[in-house]
C-alpha cells in the first residue's frame, strides 16, 4: 500500500470522524473545533473543501451521510449532548462558481442528557430513520415521516441499555428473512461482569425493539461495532472493537412453533479473534465486499484482516504514523504520491495482496525474503539496452547473482 | 517445500503519530482515510496541522498499457465460458499473445515512464508461468513431446541466443568474432542445424583441423530428434538416441577432439556430462534452462511424473548450496511438481493484482483440472478468485463495465456482489446512470433500478429540473414522489400559469396511472391542449371527468371552476351535466 494523497484538512483541533458518501465522491469530516466539513472530489480527482461550518457547542464525534435517495443529508452528534441533521440546499449560482454550497440545521435532537456518542442512519428500506446512542445509555431511534421535510423528526423509540453506551450498528440487510436488527457496544467501565454488546430486534407485532442476545462472552469496554454487509448468508458477521478484535457468528436459530412472539434466538459462535494490536482496539469497520475488515489500535496501526475462501484470517497489511511531524499544512497539502521507490512499492505491495489467502500451513522460514518476483537479469537484458539506469536493483542483482545475497531483510 | 514469506507488509503514513498516538480510518472506493487521531480524548486538544492521507493498495490498474491487457483479456475469459469444446490450448495461446502484446507495448514505452519497468517484469514472470503451465497441465504433453514442449518453452523465454548468433554470421569474419564459440548456447538449447551453421564457417578457414569440425558436424547432424507425428514410436527413438550418445562418447574416449577445447566442451555437453554443463551456467543462465538442457542430453524421453526430481537436483545444483530460491523459482518447481494447488498459491502471494491466477485457475477449471488434482476447493476456488478480481476492477471509473461479465460467470456470489457494488458506481452524468440502469435492468435488478432512478430524481428535484425528475421518478415506479413531483408541476402553473415540460406531459401514456396527482397532471396538460385546439366539446367532456373523477387537489377547484366558465359559453358544450357537477363542488 501507498499513499497516494495528503490532504490538509484546516481544522483547528483533532478530527475525530471521517465519512465517505454513498458513491465515494463527498467526504465529511468533524472535529474537536466543533465544526463539519465537506470535501467534494473534482473531475481532475481532487478535493476540495466546498463547506465548512459550526456545528455543535463541543467536540464533534461522528458524521455520516444518509443514503443519497434521500439527498445530500448529514447528522452529527456531539459532546455537548446533541445531535444534528443538516441538509444541502442549492445555493445561489455565484456560490457554485466559487465552488461553495451551504448546509442548513434542519434539526437538532436534544433528549440525551450525556455526551452522543455515536449517530447512524438505519439501512434505507427502513426509511429515513437515524439512530443516536448516548453515554446515558439509552439508543433513541428518530424517524422523518415525510421525507422531503427533514425538519419534522419524531423520537419513534428509545431503548434503555442500563450500560453507558459508545456505539451502534445495523445490520445492513435488507433480506424479508429477519427483521431489523441493532447491535449496541457499551465502554461501560463500571458494570465489570455483564456482556458489552447487546442485539435489539423489532418486533412486528409489539412494534417495539427487544433484547435478542446479549454477547455475555464480551465484558471488556467495547469502542466500536459493525456489522458486515450481507451477502446473501444466511447467518449475520459482526466485528467488535474491545480489548482485542473480535468477529462473531450469529446462526438465527429456527423457530420451534409457527407463531412464537419472542426475539430470534441466536447461536452464537466465534469466527475470529486477533490480538496482535497488543493493546485497546478503538474502531472496525467492513469493506464494502466485507472481504476486509480493518482495525485501529492503541499501538497506533491499522491492520487489514482478511479471510480466505476456507475461512482462515489473516493480518494482510498495517497502516501506521511515521511519528515525524508535518511542518505546516501546506507541506502536508504538497505532497502527492509520496516518494516510495517504485521497486519498494512493487515488494511492499507484493505483500499486500493474496498473502492471507490460503492456510498457512507452515511458519515462515527465519530470513526468507519479502517477495522479489523477478526473473534473472539476463531475462530482463535481452529487452533493455545496457544503460539500466532506471531499474538500479536490478543492475544491483545482476552482480550478485552467483551469491544471490537477499536484498532486504526481515 | 519452501514457503513465501508471509508477515504482513507496514506502510507508514508521513506526518501521522506526531503529535497524537492513534490513527484513524475510513473505506473509500477502492482506498482508505487514515487520520491522526485520538480515542481517548474527550475534550479538545490543539493539534498540529491535521491532515487527510488517501492509501491506496498497489493496484496496476493505473497503467493504461495494463488496461488494454485487462481488456482484451475479458473478451477471452468471456469467450470461454460459453465454448463446450476442447480448445483449451489455443485459449491459453491467446492469453499468453496478449500478455506478450502488453509486454512489447510496455517495453516500447519503458524509456519514457520509470516506473514501467516493473510492470514489464512481473509480465514476463506471469508469462513464463503460464507457459509452463499450459505445457505441463493444459496440453498435457506426455513423453517425448514434453521435453520438445519445454525446449520450446526456454527458447521462448531466453531468444538473445538468436540475436547473438546472427551478429556473428552477419559479421565480416565470423570465426574471428569474439562471441564466436558461444555457438555453445546454439547446442545447449537443441539448435543443431543452426550450431552446424555456425560452425561451418570455422571449418572452412581451417584446412587442418576441418576434419575435426566435420565430425562434429556429423555428431550434431545425426542427433535424434523425437517427431510426435511421425511413425516412429518412443522406443525405436529411444533406441536411436542411445546409439548416438554411445557415439558421442567414444569420441570422448578417443580424444577426438582434443585438439579444440571448444569442440571437446561441446562434445560433452552432448554426452550431458553435469559438471560442464554446470560449467556453462552464465550461458544457461536459470537452473530451468539447466534443467531442460540436462534432460535434452541425458533423458530426452523423460515422463511427466518423473520431472519433479530432476527438476529439484537440477535448482539445488545451478544455484548452489549457498543460494536460496526466489519466489518464482519456488513457483517453477511447484509446477514440475504438479502442485497446481502450490502454483496458485505461491502466484497468489508473490503478485500485487489478482488477473493473473483468477483468469489461470479460470481456464484451469474448464479444463476440469482442478478437481483432478483432488482440490476439494474446486470451483469455489476459481469463483472466490475471479470475485476478487472483478471486484479490483469494480473500482476503477471505466474498467468497472467489464467486471460486470466476470460476476455473471460466478454462480454462487456474482449476483450479490454485483448487486452491492453497482449501486456505488458514481452517477456522474445522465448517460452513465443510463448505462448503470441497462446493466441492472438486464438482470432484472429490480431493487437497484429503483434506487438509481429515485437518486437520480431527487438530485433532479434538487436542482428544479423537473422534467427529468418526473421521467427518473416514472422509471423507479415511485408513486408517491410522483405525486409529490405532480404537485410541484401544478404548483408552477398556478404560479407561471403555464405548464413546463410540455413533450413529457403530453407523452407520459400509461405511466400516468403511477399515481392520483400524476394522472390529474397528464389529463389537466391535455385539457389545455385540446382547448388550445379549440376542440372544446372535448375538453369540455374531459374538464368534467376531471372534476367528478375528484382526483383534483384542493388547491386547484377554484381554477377548475374558473376554466370551465369559458366552455360554458360556447354553444357546442352540453351544459345539463356540467350544472350538477358544479353545484357538487363545494362539498
Amino acid at each position: 500500500m501507498f499513499v497516494a494523497k495528503s490532504i490538509a484538512a484546516d481544522h483547528k483541533d483533532l478530527i475525530h470522524d471521517v465519512s465517505y458518501d454513498f458513491h465515494g465522491r463527498r467526504m465529511a469530516t468533524c472535529s474537536s473545533d466543533q465544526s463539519v466539513k465537506v470535501w467534494d472530489k473534482g473531475d481532475d480527482g481532487e478535493w476540495h473543501c466546498t463547506a465548512s461550518w459550526k456545528t455543535h457547542s463541543g467536540s464533534v464525534w461522528r458524521v455520516t451521510w444518509a443514503h443519497p435517495e434521500f439527498g445530500q443529508v448529514l447528522a452529527s452528534c456531539s459532546f455537548d449532548r446533541t445531535a444534528a441533521v443538516w441538509e444541502e440546499i442549492v445555493g445561489e449560482s455565484n456560490d457554485k462558481q466559487r465552488g461553495q454550497s451551504h448546509w442548513i440545521k434542519r434539526t437538532t435532537l436534544v433528549d440525551s442528557r450525556t455526551s452522543v456518542t455515536d449517530v447512524k442512519f438505519a439501512p434505507k428500506h427502513m426509511g429515513l430513520m437515524l439512530t443516536t446512542c448516548s453515554a446515558d445509555g439509552v439508543v433513541r431511534i428518530y424517524e422523518a415521516p415525510d421525507v422531503m421535510n427533514l425538519s419534522q423528526w419524531s423520537l419513534q423509540h428509545e431503548i434503555s441499555c442500563k450500560l453507558s453506551c459508545s456505539c451502534i450498528s445495523w445490520n445492513p440487510s435488507s433480506s424479508r428473512a429477519h427483521p431489523p436488527m441493532i447491535a449496541v457496544g457499551s465502554d461501560d467501565s463500571n458494570i465489570t461482569y455483564s456482556g458489552k454488546v447487546q442485539i435489539y430486534e423489532y418486533n412486528e407485532n409489539t412494534r417495539k425493539y427487544a433484547k435478542a442476545e446479549t454477547l455475555m462472552t464480551v465484558t471488556d469496554p467495547v469502542h466500536d461495532i459493525t456489522f458486515a454487509p450481507n451477502l446473501g448468508r444466511s447467518f449475520h458477521v459482526l466485528a467488535i472493537a474491545t480489548k482485542d478484535v473480535r468477529i462473531f457468528k450469529l446462526i438465527p436459530m429456527r423457530r420451534e412453533s409457527a407463531n412464537s412472539s419472542g426475539p430470534t434466538k441466536f447461536e452464537v459462535q466465534v469466527m475470529a479473534q486477533f490480538d496482535s494490536h497488543n493493546s485497546q482496539v478503538w474502531r472496525v469497520s467492513w469493506n464494502i465486499t466485507s472481504t476486509l475488515l480493518a482495525s485501529s489500535g492503541d499501538d497506533g496501526c491499522v491492520r487489514l484482516w482478511k479471510a480466505n475462501y476456507m475461512d482462515n484470517w489473516k493480518c494482510t497489511g498495517i497502516l501506521r504514523g511515521d511519528g515525524s511531524p508535518v511542518n505546516g499544512s501546506g507541506h502536508a497539502a504538497a505532497l502527492s504520491a509520496v516518494g516510495v521507490p517504485v521497486a519498494a512499492q512493487m515488494v511492499v505491495g507484493a505483500a499486500s495482496a493474496g498473502r492471507y489467502f490460503f492456510p498457512h500451513l507452515d511458519s515462515p522460514r527465519a530470513g526468507s525474503r519479502l517477495a522479489h518476483l523477478l526473473p534473472p537479469p539476463s531475462l530482463i537484458e535481452q529487452i533493455y539496452e545496457p544503460d539500466l539506469s532506471h531499474a538500479p536493483q536490478i543492475r544491483q542483482r545482476h552482480t550478485a547473482n552467483s551469491t544471490n545475497q537477499p536484498t532486504e531483510h526481515d | 517445500m519452501e514457503e513465501v514469506d508471509v508477515e504482513p507488509s507496514t506502510t507508514l503514513i508521513p506526518g501521522a503519530g506526531f503529535y497524537q498516538k492513534h490513527l484513524g480510518f475510513e473505506w473509500g472506493p477502492g482506498d482508505l482515510i487514515v487520520y491522526e487521531t485520538n480515542y481517548k480524548l474527550q475534550g479538545p486538544r490543539s493539534a498540529g496541522s491535521p491532515s487527510v492521507h488517501i492509501v491506496r493498495r498497489d493496484e496496476d490498474i493505473c497503467s493504461p498499457i495494463l488496461r488494454k491487457l485487462f481488456s482484451e483479456s475479458h473478451l477471452i475469459f468471456v469467450g470461454l465460458q460459453k465454448i463446450k469444446e476442447d480448445v483449451f490450448v489455443s485459449i491459453s495461446k491467446n492469453y499468453r499473445s496478449v500478455i506478450r502484446a502488453c509486454m512489447e507495448e510496455l517495453q516500447q514505452n519503458a524509456g519514457k515512464r520509470s516506473h514501467d519497468t516493473h510492470p514489464v517484469s512481473i509480465l514476463l514472470a506471469i508469462e513464463l508461468i503460464w507457459n509452463l503451465c499450459e505445457v505441463l497441465f493444459i496440453d498435457a504433453a506426455p513423453a517425448g513431446s514434453l521435453l520438445l514442449q519445454l525446449l520450446d518453452w526456454v527458447r521462448l523465454h531466453k531468444s538473445d541466443v538468436d540475436a547473438k548468433a546472427r551478429e556473428v554470421l552477419q559479421s565480416d569474419s565470423p570465426a574471428q568474432h569474439q562471441s564466436y564459440w558461444d555457438v555453445i548456447s546454439l547446442v545447449l538449447q537443441g539448435r543443431t542445424d543452426e550450431a552446424r551453421q555456425v560452425l561451418s564457417k570455422q571449418a572452412s578457414l581451417r584446412a587442418e583441423s576441418s576434419s575435426v569440425f566435420k565430425r562434429m558436424d556429423g555428431l550434431l547432424q545425426t542427433m535424434p530428434i523425437f517427431n510426435p507425428t511421425g511413425t516412429q514410436t518412443l522406443t525405436e527413438f529411444e533406441v536411436k538416441w542411445r546409439h548416438w550418445h554411445e557415439e558421442c562418447d567414444r569420441c570422448l574416449q578417443d580424444n577426438t577432439f582434443a585438439s579444440n577445447r571448444h569442440l571437446e566442451t561441446i562434445c560433452k555437453i552432448l554426452v550431458g556430462d553435469e559438471d560442464t554443463l554446470l560449467e556453462q551456467k552464465e550461458l544457461l543462465s536459470t537452473w530451468y534452462h539447466f534443467l531442460v538442457t540436462r534432460l535434452l542430453f541425458t533423458h530426452p524421453t523423460i515422463k511427466p511424473p518423473d520431472l519433479h526430481y530432476y527438476a529439484q537436483s537440477s535448482m539445488n545444483m545451478f544455484l548452489g548450496p549457498r543460494a536460496s530460491p526466489e519466489p518464482l523459482d519456488i513457483i517453477l518447481l511447484s509446477a514440475f511438481e504438479f502442485d497446481l494447488h502450490q502454483v496458485i498459491k505461491d502466484c497468489s502471494i508473490a503478485l500485487n493484482n489478482w488477473w493473473f491466477v483468477a483468469h489461470l485457475t479460470d481456464l484451469l477449471d474448464h479444463c476440469k483440472l482442478l478437481q483432478s488434482h483432488n482440490l476439494h476447493f474446486g470451483s469455489n476456488l476459481r469463483e472466490f478468485l475471479v470475485l476478487e478480481y472483478a471486484s479490483g476492477l469494480f473500482t476503477h471509473h471505466s474498467l468497472w463495465q467489464l467486471a460486470v461479465d466476470y460476476f455473471d460467470h460466478c454462480p454462487e456470489f456474482g449476483r450479490v456482489y454485483l448487486e452491492l457494488q453497482i449501486e456505488r458506481v458514481p452517477l456522474d452524468t445522465e448517460r452513465k446512470a443510463i448505462k448503470v440502469l441497462r446493466i441492472c435492468e438486464d438482470r432484472q435488478m429490480s431493487e437497484q433500478v429503483r434506487s438509481i432512478c429515485k437518486i437520480m430524481a431527487k438530485r433532479a428535484l434538487r436542482n428544479n429540473r423537473l422534467g427529468s425528475a418526473l421521467s427518473w421518478t416514472i422509471r423507479a415506479k415511485d408513486a408517491a414522489f410522483a405525486t409529490l413531483i405532480s404537485e410541484r408541476f401544478l404548483q408552477d402553473y398556478s404560479n407561471k400559469g403555464s405548464f413546463t415540460d410540455l413533450d413529457l406531459l403530453d407523452n407520459l401514456g400509461p405511466a400516468m396511472l403511477l399515481s392520483d396527482s400524476l394522472t390529474f397532471l397528464g389529463k389537466y396538460r391535455e385539457f389545455h391542449r385540446l382547448y388550445g385546439e379549440k376542440r372544446f366539446s372535448e375538453a369540455a367532456r374531459l374538464l368534467l371527468s376531471l372534476m367528478t373523477a375528484k382526483i383534483a387537489p384542493r388547491s386547484l377547484w377554484m381554477t377548475l371552476l374558473t376554466d370551465a366558465l369559458p366552455l360554458l359559453e360556447q354553444k357546442e358544450v352540453k351544459t345539463d351535466n356540467s350544472c350538477f357537477t358544479v353545484t357538487q363542488l363545494p362539498q
